[in-house]
């Protein structure tokens, strides 16, 4: 692995058994939905990394098991951001031992090995009304990481560094906030605890889990803002979940466009939206609504992202792609490379 | 031509135990026939109280307080419950948010459709009202024999479109969608945004849509309502006013919608959060957000008025010059 990539995802696979019915009891065949169906890409040092479709189009599984918070089901995610300076002798030296040169194998770790790597990994949820613990005080909540993974020396070095973090994400001053309860609090305030909390460890890669799509738009953009910055002031990496194109544009380095647990097109944000290639690609941006009223959509596709218990065969988006030919159903599409850091997974262009 | 709905100085709170929550204070409006207003705003603007007064379906603790709703010309404030009963889904009718919860899950699509139009026009037998369940179906583009299929068996575009299908079971002459597809993904939105412009345009509906999304109502509406903290800020024809908004909290917003088009930037919002409704700040109750705050702002409340400039209302004091 080169040392630019904090992870690189190879071949990950997840697909979830769904509960027999009576008379599918009796064949052998095992009914799945294939959330990721075999996805590979690295996530560059100090990049937001954008990974956007639609509902059931695999992006949150995708999330969660690059934190492997869900089992894989098949693939490997090794990680290459951790900082060996942090850990205890005996941490280093067996994260050592499992390193290969792509870094840890994160799949192939159980949970209490995985524990010391989670100082380095953290995730921000998408509702903020759910994801803070209603019991706790603002200072335990940001306090738990630092407490779990016995970072802080003593009390005061854990208060300050709450203190620290709170006043980079602005929710100041301090002293006030540290003592309030999670209700006492605006949404937009919440969520800039959560982000306080992922960052609080000074980690080296965060999942971002949606994390403005519950709040109201005059404050998005804040919310957008302190992420962007945070990470660039700690040189950390993120994956950005999101059904937002139009915030992908701005927020994100590298967009992913995913569709049915498959990777359809991956390119640099600005390239993706201006210059997309896939149709899937095209049609969702097509779709998004133009603050503009003299702006007249042009034709919007139809139907509807199909199951993903049984995808349609070949690729993927072939029940709805204007293009779809003979090809596009019986083989499926390879993601290649058609421009420099341009990948698409289409027969149109191989 | 008299506009189909003229609501004058609607005023609706919610009683609470702390006190009345002024949810929506002195707003007026009107929709003529065959036209769509979009009413814009964040959570708490009021934009969906004003919506279930129309339709005098407001939660328990709910009041329309002060303020007439004309509906042709009948006052909607002070009709009595069962007159009130005769104008819900004939006269006004609603799409309401959240698609996938809106149909009872126990009964067909069909049979839903049948009795909403059953109730309101009894005369009707189960064979016409079957018919009709099936011609509205086709209206909204579902095949017309899905009657016959429970809500689970639709996809959530589906039952998008047979929530609305089921509005239009009366022959309303206004309908009112609460954030019509914000559930949905954003291509089951554009075919949803697609189909109400084009029955619109076809049953010469008028309409009045609620949505915190800017875009949706830029893309539907030819007139805007923009609400802050239970009060409209600005209001007229879309094109004026997303071509220059002149309310500092519109343009604000204005701002804060990142656009698909255009060039990559770094996003902007604004500073501070609503304000809370069960004590609003005196004045203008932008005040405590806006970066052009004079003393004035904080005293007089500021009427929605022409500024002099452009072809829409405004209510800001910046504009006080110039106004009659």
């Amino acid at each position: 692995m080169s040392e630019e990539h904090v992870l690189e995802v190879e071949k990950l696979k997840k697909h979830f058994p769904l509960k027999k019915g009576f008379l599918s009891s009796f064949t052998r065949e095992e009914i799945t939905v294939k959330a990721v169906d075999g996805v590979s890409f690295v996530v560059k040092k100090g990049e937001i990394l954008g990974l956007a479709g639609e509902s059931g189009s695999g992006k949150t599984t995708t999330g969660r098991l690059l934190l492997r918070l869900v089992e894989p089901t098949e693939g490997s995610v090794f990680f290459n951001g951790m900082d060996f300076s942090r850990f205890s002798d005996s941490e280093a030296n067996f994260l050592r031992g499992k390193t290969e040169p792509n870094g840890i194998d994160i799949t192939k770790l159980n949970d209490s090995e995985m524990k010391p790597l989670r100082r380095d990994m953290q995730i921000i949820f998408q509702d903020p009304f759910e994801s803070l613990d209603p019991r706790m005080t603002i200072k335990e909540i940001i306090a738990e990481p630092l407490r779990v993974q016995k970072v802080a020396k003593n009390e005061d070095e854990l208060e300050e560094r709450v203190k620290a973090i709170m006043r980079d994400v602005e929710v100041v001053p301090p002293e006030e906030f540290m003592h309030r309860y999670p209700h006492e609090l605006s949404g937009g305030q919440r969520q800039r605890v959560a982000v306080a909390r992922a960052f609080v460890l000074d980690p080296k890669f965060v999942v971002a889990d949606e994390p403005v799509s519950m709040l109201d738009v005059s404050i998005r953009a804040e919310i957008l803002n302190l992420m962007v910055d945070l990470v660039k002031k700690r040189g950390a990496s993120v994956v950005f979940i999101t059904h937002d194109l139009a915030v992908t544009k701005h927020v994100c380095d590298r967009v992913i466009i995913m569709y049915l647990g498959k990777m359809m097109e991956m390119a640099s944000s600005t390239n993706l939206i201006d210059l997309p290639l896939h149709p899937y690609t095209k049609a969702l941006i097509a779709a998004v609504p133009v603050p503009d009223p003299s702006y007249r959509r042009t034709e919007v596709i139809s139907g509807e992202i199909p199951s993903p218990v049984n995808p349609p065969p070949g690729c993927r988006f072939n029940t709805r792609c204007p293009y779809a030919h003979d090809r596009c159903i019986r083989e499926e599409p390879p993601l290649v490379e058609v421009e420099k850091d341009h990948f698409v997974a289409c027969h149109l262009y191989s | 031509m008299a506009p189909v709905l003229e609501v004058q100085n609607l005023t609706t709170h919610y009683e609470t135990l702390r006190g009345w929550v002024r949810a929506v204070d002195d707003v007026s409006f009107s929709v003529e026939k065959g036209e769509a207003l979009g009413i814009a705003g964040e959570s708490g603007s009021g934009k969906s109280t004003v919506a279930l007064s129309l339709l005098r379906i407001l939660p328990r603790g709910g009041r329309i307080r002060k303020g007439r709703i004309l509906f042709e010309g009948t006052d909607l404030a002070s009709l009595s419950n069962e007159e009130m009963r005769k104008i819900r889904w004939k006269g006004i009718s609603i799409v309401f948010q959240g698609a996938m919860n809106a149909f009872n899950p126990v009964f067909k699509v069909g049979d839903q459709i049948i009795e909403a139009i059953q109730i309101h026009e009894p005369k009707t037998d189960k064979k016409a009202a079957l018919d009709r369940a099936r011609n509205l179906l086709e209206l909204v583009g579902v095949e017309p024999d899905r009657v016959d299929n429970y809500p689970h068996e639709f996809s959530g575009g589906m039952r998008q479109r047979a929530l609305i299908a089921m509005a239009l079971a009366a022959n309303p002459k206004l309908l009112i969608a609460d954030e019509p597809g914000t559930a949905l993904d954003v291509i089951v939105q554009a075919q949803t945004l697609k189909l109400m412009r084009e029955l619109k345009d076809r049953l010469g509906l008028s309409m009045v849509m609620i949505s915190h999304d800017l875009s949706i109502i830029a893309e539907t509406c030819e007139k805007v309502a923009i609400m802050y903290a239970g009060r409209i800020v600005e209001y007229g024809d879309a094109e004026g006013i997303f071509k220059e908004p002149l309310h500092p909290y519109t343009q604000g917003l204005v701002k804060a919608f990142p656009s698909i088009k255009g060039e990559r930037i770094r996003l902007t919002s604004i500073p501070g959060s609503p304000p809370d409704l069960l004590d609003p700040p005196s004045g203008c109750r932008f005040n405590p957000r806006c970066p052009f705050v004079m003393d004035v702002c904080h005293k007089v409340v500021p009427p929605l008025a022409p500024p002099g400039k452009g072809t829409h209302l405004v209510a800001c004091h910046l504009y006080g010059e110039g106004r009659k």
